[in-house]
């Protein structure tokens, strides 16, 4: 017991960012498995941070309808610019979330007085507690468990192999491509909520370029055929920062050597290719 | 259900009424009408870039008309979305196979039920007893449209691994699960060899048996010969004829068609076998 | 008053579009989006920094330095990371990442070697006194950058359209199987264009340290998302759409700084490529193919 205090005590934000991490490869997992490559979510992640930080900071309200109104606003964008963004296909759509991003980032600069630009916004009440993240990944991950084996996962499998194809099995592509990109953006702004009330300072550079990229990098990693990969990639990339720590002033460059050699030698992502050698080459179809 | 009615049925399942499709300056299609009879199989030939696979494109609402109609049980379908052609009642396969490769074969027909299944997100989300039973519902038609075409042995199989034939077979199963009036059929056979040729026949036969109305563009004379009722012939955008197969077989401007092409698949006159 | 900004606007335009221009290269030609080229940029400008401050050489050595070592680092890049990944056939997110990757090692191998700190370039490296050019007055750096800057440029879209070796990188742009088939030799045009594409990148690396005297570690990556939304605006792939894009952005930059104000700069690139993209999802001179050299 003494032991678990002590480990708590150093590492509860390390694992907290896990947990939020992993909800931010989840994210992103679900518009990659409709065949999007839709960056935004850092952005998204953004809107949900801030929108819940104004109204528990400002205006004093408590934390369950701060997380829901930090869902719900980035949830709400996603589906304002999802109509003319999702027309968008391959690099276009990716580069168009991008700058959709860059876009959030800059709009937090100029909007001093309720954002507090680029001072960020310090201060915000501590609420995040380690049941709030396990909740939210556990009820995330099983939802989305269930909703691949249901005809909207498989749907969206269908999207992903061949969009044509699919629109004319009577799913209404469109549509399911704007329900991926909207969860997504919730699941986004929760992330963000929780990290915000972690963390007590927010400001306009943490949900950027970089971080978009990064959230993609940690689906990647993982690997998409399956929800844990996303998972694992989040936990390589928060966990492995730390690990390098002892290394001093280079860990970083180690970090990026790691991803170049992960990229290089585990094509799969990291959980994909651990599961296929398990299984010696019969690649079941389904899970 | 008698499949051998012909034109003097109700109204015609499907009708296309002066259809035309421009692309630029190229006139794909002109002025194209016929009608496909409720019950039985029809067939679209005519020699290479006739334009045959633009009908269809057409019909599953890939591509808008230039100017025309097209109506299906009456009713016009321009405007029209693919998926809610679909819905509609019109499923297609292609002449390229478009089978999900990923995925089992059994998920890729499952794919095929999901205008079919009543459930919403509360549904999956919780697991209730609907969600269960239109889900085994969905894997038990499945089964049963695979056994038609005799790949249920394969069920979990990866659809990739299917031989050429037995993908064309799967995709056939896969457009039978979104429960259509019509079944719009590309090049069914293109790349089969004859026993592959003589298997898949029975089983058009055998969907047609069933009640499905069929519509197909071929190549194989003889193929086609053997199966449809009713057949049209596309040529440079045009249609040049339209009956029964010995009208079509005799018809001198079919003929011509054919033989100012090279295509070793045809027979412009004598009896198939 | 507006001619000055308009030099401005000309000079920084131009050092956008051969960033810009080895990005595309590397896009259209290896089918790569290469988040490393931010990195590449940076090491440019400390190359030829360390060079010149080191040795006491001149400005024109340095620049040879920077161009030639961050083509070989390139080609290191390629050769080590790109190559195994194109002999397996990634799908095209994953060399993405990798170079993710490298920029993270490259920027945070620099910081570590030289500090986070901004370097300068030595003084008089290049006067500063203004010229008089049929009644424009612009620096010899201004001057310089636009002559150099439209010299590769002309080079390059000579290169392209007139030499053999212009007509087979486009073979490759379009179908690179098929260029291999017809007996051309695809990996050594890879190395060459990682070469030239990073030297373009170093070399434009340069020009900015020195327009703005200013050389840090993380100054690629504003410039690594200026030339993203450059080779979207311009068309992914397109070559003259780099190259236009660029000043074009360049122009756009400036005259918001002018006439809006300064904390709208960055914004302009994206919000720019935004619109863009919504009114005209392939960029203003794109085409329908991604792959175009």
């Amino acid at each position: 017991m003494e032991a678990l205090n002590n480990f708590w005590s150093i590492y509860s934000n390390l694992v907290l960012s896990l947990g939020i991490n992993a909800l931010l490869a989840l994210s992103i997992w679900l518009t990659l498995s409709c065949g999007m490559l839709a960056m935004a979510n850092a952005a998204f992640m953004g809107i949900g941070a801030y929108a819940a930080s104004v109204l528990t900071l400002n205006y004093g309200w408590s934390f369950p309808p701060a997380i829901l109104a930090g869902m719900a606003a980035p949830a709400f964008t996603a589906f304002v610019i999802g109509k003319p963004t999702l027309r968008l296909s391959g690099v276009y759509l990716a580069m168009a979330t991008l700058a959709f991003g860059e876009v959030v980032r800059i709009a937090v600069l100029n909007t001093e007085s309720v954002t507090g630009g680029a001072l960020g916004l310090n201060g915000i009440p501590q609420l995040t507690e380690w049941w709030h993240v396990l909740l939210a990944v556990v009820l995330v991950m099983a939802g989305l468990w269930r909703l691949r084996r249901s005809k909207v996962g498989r749907a969206f499998e269908a999207i992903k192999e061949d969009e044509t194809a699919a629109g004319l099995m009577g799913i209404d592509v469109g549509g399911h491509k704007m329900l991926a990109f909207v969860l997504g953006a919730a699941i986004a702004g929760l992330a963000g909520t929780l990290n915000a009330h972690l963390t007590f300072f927010i400001g306009p550079n943490e949900y950027g370029f970089d971080r978009g990229v990064e959230i993609l990098t940690m689906a990647i990693l993982g690997g998409i055929n399956s929800l844990l990969g996303p998972v694992a990639g989040g936990v390589i990339l928060t966990v492995l920062p730390e690990l390098l720590r002892s290394v001093g002033d280079f860990r970083l460059v180690l970090n990026g050597f790691i991803l170049v050699l992960i990229v290089l030698f585990l094509p799969k992502g990291i959980w994909d290719s651990l599961r296929t050698a398990r299984w010696l080459g019969g690649k079941g179809a389904g899970a | 259900m008698n499949a051998n009615d012909n034109h003097r049925s109700a109204v015609p399942l499907l009708e296309m009424q002066n259809v035309s499709r421009h692309f630029g300056g190229l006139k794909v299609l002109q002025d194209v009408s016929f009608s496909v009879p409720q019950g039985g199989v029809f067939g679209l030939i005519g020699p290479n870039g006739a334009g045959k696979t633009t009908v269809f494109n057409l019909i599953t609402g890939l591509l808008p008309v230039t100017s025309g109609h097209i109506r299906f049980q009456g009713d016009d379908l321009a405007g029209r979305r693919p998926h809610q052609i679909t819905r509609a009642g019109i499923a297609r396969t292609f002449q390229n196979i478009r089978i999900f490769k990923e995925m089992s074969l059994l998920e890729n027909v499952m794919v095929g039920m999901h205008a079919h299944l009543s459930y919403g997100p509360l549904g999956w989300l919780a697991g209730t007893g609907l969600f269960r039973s239109e889900e085994r519902r969905a894997r038990d038609r499945a089964r049963e449209l695979l056994s038609w075409v005799k790949l249920d042995h394969k069920a979990s199989d990866v659809a990739d691994n299917l031989s050429y034939g037995d993908q064309r077979k799967l995709e056939l199963a896969r457009a039978l699960a979104t429960e259509p009036r019509l079944l719009l059929l590309d090049e069914p056979v293109a790349g089969m060899n004859s026993v592959e040729k003589t298997d898949l026949m029975h089983e058009i036969r055998n969907i047609s048996a069933r009640g499905y109305t069929i519509f197909m563009i071929e190549h194989d004379m003889r193929f086609v010969m053997g199966l449809c009722e009713h057949i049209a012939v596309l040529n440079f955008g045009r249609i040049i004829a339209e009956g029964g197969p010995e009208a079509i077989r005799n018809d001198p401007q079919v003929i011509e068609a054919y033989l100012g092409r090279e295509d070793d698949e045809t027979h412009p006159q004598g009896a198939p076998a | 008053m507006l001619e000055q900004q308009l030099v401005n606007a000309l000079s920084l335009g131009c050092v956008y579009a051969l960033f810009a221009l080895g990005f595309t290269l590397i896009f259209g030609v290896l089918g790569v989006i290469n988040l490393s080229h931010g990195a590449v940029f940076m090491v440019g400008a400390y190359a030829a920094l360390q060079i010149m401050a080191r040795f006491e050489l001149p400005l024109w050595v340095g620049l040879l330095f920077a161009l030639v070592f961050c083509g070989g680092l390139g080609l290191l890049i390629d050769f080590l990371v790109l190559r195994p990944l194109r002999a397996r056939n990634a799908p095209h997110l994953i060399p993405m990442i990798a170079t993710i990757g490298v920029a993270i090692i490259l920027n945070n191998g620099v910081q570590g070697l030289f500090g986070a700190g901004s370097l300068r370039f030595p003084e008089g490296v290049v006067s500063s006194q203004s010229m008089d050019l049929a009644g424009i007055h612009l620096t010899p750096l201004e001057l310089g950058i636009i002559v150099l800057s439209f010299v590769m440029m002309a080079v390059l879209l000579l290169a392209l359209k007139r030499t053999q070796l212009g007509r087979a990188l486009r073979a490759i742009a379009e179908s690179p199987k098929a260029a291999y088939l017809l007996g051309i030799h695809v990996e050594g045009l890879f190395y060459m264009t990682s070469f030239a594409a990073a030297a373009l990148g170093g070399m434009s690396g340069v020009l900015i340290g020195l327009y703005s005297n200013a050389v840090f570690p993380l100054m690629g990556q504003p410039m690594l998302h200026k030339g993203i939304a450059v080779i979207i605006l311009g068309g992914m792939g397109d070559i003259r759409g780099a190259l236009l894009g660029g000043l074009f952005l360049g122009f756009a930059e400036v005259l918001s700084v002018a006439y809006i104000g300064s904390t709208m700069r960055d914004a302009v690139g994206f919000g720019l490529l935004f619109l863009v993209l919504l009114l005209r999802p392939k960029g203003l001179f794109g085409t329908l193919q991604e792959r175009k050299v």
